[in-house]
């Protein structure tokens, strides 16, 4: 079973991604608001892996995704956000993002894209 | 703003219904509308647009939609902080399927979300904005778009 933090600005997809996750598979460590309170909670939990929105406020995505990549460079970052151009989504995996799931989503594209992104970790 | 633009706003608005129960939105014709007397519902969700266009959008729906949407989605909490929460989603959604169109010189704010009152929405008086109208089951919202290169 992989450890999962939840970082969103928005209750509604907070609540969302919490009711979706595949509970066989994930076990939900750390739920945080925006980047800088991840960045608070990461070391404490140490999740395996993250989703992480980008337009966040205090700490916006791209930053906090550079900040946990720094504290544990194995961990799994999917980013979820409205942002969908190719710009942001480079930067975001030069940061240390492994994935991208666009919002909205449903929660079958959520754990679909849990699944491709620890197919290769052992549980 | 040329039709091509324009419809990159209402394409940003159907992909977010496209998840909710039914996918039954139905988008009116556009139309332009004078700033002095702003498009508001219930609650509107703004995101601020700086880079390549200057100016704001923003959605705006009545709270009973609102609410209707958050169950539809499969969350239970109908509280007003849901209900900012989802007006604010829906607009970033949109400004964000924009800035893929547009490239990242479409520059968007986090969501600004006014509740309540109307005249709380402040746009500049000598532009005028577009407005798309959009119903879902038998509720009535809008997608403004106030924007100046």
């Amino acid at each position: 079973m992989f450890s999962l933090m939840i970082v969103d600005d928005s209750n509604i997809i907070r609540s969302k991604i919490h009711r979706a996750h595949d509970r066989q598979r994930f076990h939900v460590v750390a739920v945080a608001k925006d980047g800088a309170e991840a960045v608070k909670l990461f070391q404490d939990s140490q999740p395996q892996v993250v989703t992480m929105d980008l337009t966040m406020p205090n700490m916006d995505g791209i930053a906090c995704i550079e900040t946990l990549a720094e504290l544990n460079p194995e961990v799994l970052i999917l980013v979820v956000s409205a942002l969908s151009d190719q710009a942001t989504g480079i930067e975001a995996l030069e940061k240390g993002a492994s994935g991208f799931l666009l919002k909205p989503f449903s929660e079958e594209q959520l754990r679909e894209a849990l699944d491709e992104l620890t197919e290769h970790l052992d549980d | 703003m040329t039709e091509d633009k324009l419809q990159i706003f209402i394409d940003g608005v159907s992909r977010y219904f496209e998840h909710t129960e039914g996918n039954d939105l139905r988008v009116g014709t556009p139309y332009l509308a004078a700033n002095s007397e702003p498009v508001s519902m219930d609650y509107t969700g703004i995101i601020g647009v700086s880079g390549s266009s200057k100016g704001c959008v923003y959605f705006t729906a009545p709270k009973a939609m609102l609410k209707h949407m958050i169950l539809s989605l499969g969350e239970p909490d109908t509280s007003e902080a849901n209900m900012v929460d989802l007006v604010g989603e829906v607009a970033n959604t949109i400004s964000g399927n924009a800035r893929r169109e547009l490239g990242k010189e479409f520059m968007i704010s986090v969501p600004v979300v006014v509740s309540g009152t109307p005249s709380r929405v402040h746009l500049p008086a000598d532009l005028r904005s577009y407005v798309v109208p959009a119903t879902w089951r038998s509720y009535h919202a809008a997608v403004v778009i106030c924007l100046q290169r």
